[in-house]
Order: C-alpha cells, then sequence, then structure tokens
C-alpha cells in the first residue's frame, strides 16, 4: 500500500557545505593583526569574498576584546561568518554567530586554494570535503537529546530512537528499532535516499529537504514497520511486512 | 575501594530524594557503610527526609571550599551507624560547586565508605553532572509518564557521555527504578505500562516502588522509609532494588499483578 503524504509545494531546507577558512588569532592581537597586515600585503585579496570562521579556542578574552578584533578585522575587509570555541558569554547581538563541529582537512583538499602561510601562525584552511559513499552503524539507542549528523552517507541504528533524538544522514536512514524521533535522510542534496524504521512513531520525517510532520503521516502507519521515499516533490510510505 | 552510585532523573519531583535515603538506609541495614551525598546545593532536601535537619554543621559546599574537615561535615545516623549524610548547602547555589573539590570528596568518600550514594539535583546542569561525574553506577529514577521517561532518556544520553567513565570508554553501569507506581491507574491504563517504559529506556530494572502513603507518612517524620515502616509495600521494594544493586539475582514483581478477582473488583471501587 502507497500513501502520498505531501502536498505539491513545501518548504525545503537543505544542509549544505562550503568551505571556510579558519583564522585563529593569538595574543597579543596586535602583533598578530601586524602579521596579517603583511601577509595581507604580500597577497591582495586573500580573504576578499571569502567566508572567514574566527577560532578563539582556548583565548582568555572578553567580549569587548573579541568586538574590538572582529571590528578591526572588518576594517581590513576581512568578515567574520561566524566564531568557533567562544564561550556563549561573549557572543551576542551584532556579533557573528557561534560554530562548531569543524572539521579539518588535509592540504590537497585545499589544493586549489592558493596556500600562503603566516610567520611562526599558519592559517588552518578548513573545507567540508566530499569523500565516497561511506556509512556508519550505531550500536546503542539514540537517546533523547542526541543528535547524529552524518553528511557522508548512510546511518544504521541497532535500537531505538528517541522522542527529542535526531538522525541526519546524507544519504539513506535505517532504524532497527522504534523512530520516536526525527529522521531527516539525504540532507545534502540526495532525493534518492530513503528511511526505513522497524517502527514508526517519528516526530518529523524528512528526505531531501522535503519535510513531514507526525500529524500529517496516515494514522495506519503508526507503529507499523515503514520505508520511506520520495517521488518528485511527495514522499511516499509503504509498510514493510 | 566503595561504589559510587549517582541517584538521577532529569525530572523534578519524582523522588530521586526519597529513593537515595531508602536505598542508603536499605544498604546499611545489611551492615555495609553508607554515605548519601546531597549535590542539590540551595535546595538541599535529603537532610529532612533523614531526620538531621537539625544537626547540620559543616556541608558538602564547606569541605570543598577548605572551610571543614570531611569529618567535620559527615553526619551519622541516629538509628543506624553505618548510615551517614553529607549534607548540602542551603545559602549556596550550584556553582560552589568545583570538579577539582568534588572530585577530592569523592576519592575520599570511597576509601572509607562501602557504598557513596549522590542525590544529584533535578536537571542536566552543573548540579546534576557533577554528582554522576565519578559514579560507578547509576540508578535512574523515573515515574511511569512520558515526560519523566524522556527525560530519563536524556540523563542516560548524558550517563553514557558526560561520566568519567564514560570518557575512559568504559560502560556506565544503568538500572532503572520506577517510583509511584500506581496498580490502579496501571489496571485503567491512564499510566503508562512497565513494559512500555522498559522497551523505551531499554536499561534493566531494579525495582518498582508502589505509590503509597507510607513514603510521605516516612518523609514527614524524617525517616527513610526502609527505616520508618520496614515492612510496608515501598519499603519492601526497596530492600529487593538494594539487593539487586548489590549483585543478587532476584525476580521482579509489579505491584498489583498478583491480586484475584475480588482484589481487582476493589481496587476499580477504591480508585
Amino acid at each position: 500500500m502507497t500513501k502520498v503524504l505531501t502536498d505539491a509545494r513545501s518548504i525545503r531546507i537543505k544542509g549544505r557545505s562550503f568551505l571556510a577558512v579558519v583564522l585563529s588569532p593569538d595574543l597579543p592581537f596586535d602583533d598578530w593583526l601586524a602579521r596579517l597586515d603583511d601577509l595581507a600585503s604580500r597577497s591582495a585579496g586573500f580573504f576578499l569574498g571569502r567566508p572567514v570562521v574566527l577560532d578563539v579556542t582556548d583565548l582568555p578574552i572578553d567580549r569587548a576584546q573579541l568586538k574590538d578584533l572582529v571590528g578591526e578585522l572588518a576594517k581590513r575587509n576581512v568578515t567574520i561568518m561566524g566564531v568557533e570555541g567562544a564561550r556563549p558569554s561573549i557572543l551576542g547581538p551584532g556579533m557573528p554567530p557561534a560554530l562548531k563541529g569543524g572539521r579539518p582537512v588535509s592540504d590537497d583538499a585545499v589544493a586549489k586554494e592558493p596556500i600562503i602561510e603566516l610567520h611562526n601562525a599558519p592559517a588552518k584552511p578548513v573545507v567540508e570535503s566530499r569523500p565516497a559513499p561511506q556509512s556508519i552503524i550505531i550500536r546503542e539507542p539514540v537517546r533523547s537529546g542526541q543528535s547524529v549528523i552524518f553528511p557522508e552517507g548512510d546511518v544504521t541504528v541497532i535500537g531505538s530512537v528517541a522522542s527529542g533524538a535526531e538522525i541526519i544522514a546524507g544519504g539513506s536512514i535505517h532504524i532497527y528499532g522504534t523512530l520516536r524521533g526525527r529522521a531527516m535522510a539525504g540532507s545534502v542534496g540526495n532525493a534518492a535516499a530513503r528511511i526505513f524504521c522497524r517502527k514508526l512513531e517519528a516526530e518529523l520525517l524528512a528526505i531531501d529537504g522535503i519535510y513531514k510532520m507526525a500529524e500529517d503521516m496516515a494514522p495506519d502507519l503508526r507503529g507499523r514497520s515503514v520505508q520511506l521515499w520520495l517521488e518528485g516533490e511527495s514522499i511516499m510510505a509503504e509498510k514493510l511486512i | 575501594m566503595g561504589k559510587v552510585i549517582v541517584v538521577t532523573s532529569g525530572k523534578g519531583g519524582v523522588g530521586k530524594t526519597t529513593s537515595s535515603a531508602a536505598l542508603g538506609a536499605a544498604l546499611a541495614q545489611r551492615g555495609e557503610k553508607v554515605v548519601v551525598v546531597d549535590f542539590d546545593v540551595g535546595l538541599r532536601n535529603l537532610d529532612l527526609v533523614m531526620g538531621a535537619e537539625r544537626r547540620v554543621v559543616y556541608d558538602l559546599v564547606n569541605v570543598i571550599q577548605g572551610e571543614a574537615k570531611l569529618t567535620q561535615a559527615l553526619i551519622r545516623d541516629k538509628r543506624l551507624e553505618t548510615l551517614f549524610l553529607l549534607p548540602a548547602s542551603q545559602t549556596r547555589d550550584k556553582d560552589a560547586l568545583t570538579p577539582e573539590g568534588v572530585e577530592l570528596v569523592m576519592a575520599e568518600l570511597k576509601r572509607v565508605f562501602d557504598w557513596v550514594i549522590c542525590d544529584s539535583p533535578a536537571g542536566i546542569e552543573r548540579g546534576a553532572t557533577l554528582a554522576m561525574r565519578h559514579a560507578d553506577m547509576a540508578v535512574v529514577v523515573t515515574n511511569p509518564e512520558v515526560s519523566s521517561v524522556r527525560d530519563s532518556d536524556r540523563i542516560i544520553g548524558l550517563l553514557d557521555s558526560k561520566t568519567l567513565k564514560a570518557e575512559r570508554g568504559e560502560r556506565m553501569e544503568k538500572h532503572l527504578l520506577l517510583t509511584r507506581y500506581d496498580p490502579n491507574r496501571a489496571e485503567r491504563g491512564d499510566m503508562l505500562k512497565v513494559e512500555d517504559v522498559l522497551e523505551i529506556l531499554s536499561i534493566p530494572l531494579i525495582g518498582i516502588i508502589p505509590e503509597s502513603m507510607d513514603v510521605l507518612r516516612a518523609s514527614n517524620i524524617g525517616a527513610p522509609v526502609t527505616l520508618a515502616d520496614a515492612r510496608s509495600a515501598p519499603a519492601m521494594a526497596y530492600f529487593d532494588a538494594a539487593r539487586r544493586l548489590a549483585g543478587e539475582v532476584l525476580p521482579i514483581t509489579i505491584p498489583g499483578e498478583k491480586r484475584g478477582l475480588f482484589g481487582k473488583i476493589f481496587g476499580r471501587r477504591a480508585a
């Protein structure tokens, strides 16, 4: 039995990876800015139009110092899109948003970018790479409040996904247990991704950015083994067994 | 070396303090040396439930800040000589707890006692995470209703990630203690069933404590229910849970399931 679960038009929300340059300033900022100016004079426009993330992990600075630094960088046409490793108390309105979960990449992944090194303190360029298809297996229940985010491929959970937990996969999602939380498959733009679960009690389902809330799901699918996939702009569902 | 148990739940009002006191007194009645530590700095209750509120001179925060020795802060129970209480401070807040201070206190308590029972505050913030940090095993107190179950699920996730044991890559032993279980309401189906809670949380069950006036009465006279009325249904359930904590294997009975037809009719009418 197949059911159309979505209207023709719905809101699309997708995840996407971008290349960002990460700057890790060190104290005192005056010296570091002087070195940055030196770099900029040798490579005009290196930061122009580039997303730049500021990594302030372990730096003992307060809000005013961070604001000054962001201002100094703006004067040099370096726009900060996010701050990594900052205490929430030193961020706030008017400041770039906090970022986390950045992953370092190998140098060859950024080979097409000009490789420039600062004296003493090399800038650490970071990109989200697109490796070959992968999968991960989680052998324990995913508890409320936990997120499993795996843009690289499939996620298999041997156990249940609790209410208030979420799985976000670049590929398909397989739950050998009850799916009570959220499952978002094909999150980086993969319309062929599917969601499978042994027992459907989900709060929210999404494939390739097409979302469906619990109340929009056919009641006879609840508590059943179900697979879901995308046809055009509609999430389709079918009972397994 | 003693074992450190954290009694935790996420949600408030489910019976953490009652259970900490009852399990502590039950273990102490086996002749083992037990200390119950109140981590609820600013909202302490354990001293009341254990009937020691007039005997608190120094507390956990005094010890952590070096203002008192551990032996000065420990209060010996008047009824059980192997049962001790380490009270929380009522005039401070959770920020007075430092990770280093808690570590020192726990190390010292583990050396002296067979069981260190940490009564966690509600929530998932500093007090709760410090209470669970040094635990060898956890008792997750849950009521048979959806919000309590989901909060417990969240806490189990934290037990598996934020504790020293988890950070060392070891497995935290977790036990479910289902409290305030009402057989009448379970029969009518307006409470989660035991098997549903177990299916959602998927950790082993160490006891089902029936909802009972005996628990409230014990709190009001300032005695753990396992001391106030050792023959009451909740006390017996706590004694069994304590034996299971100590490693014994006992079958678990669901309250109300053994009743015959007469009992069922009576139960319905009473509700």
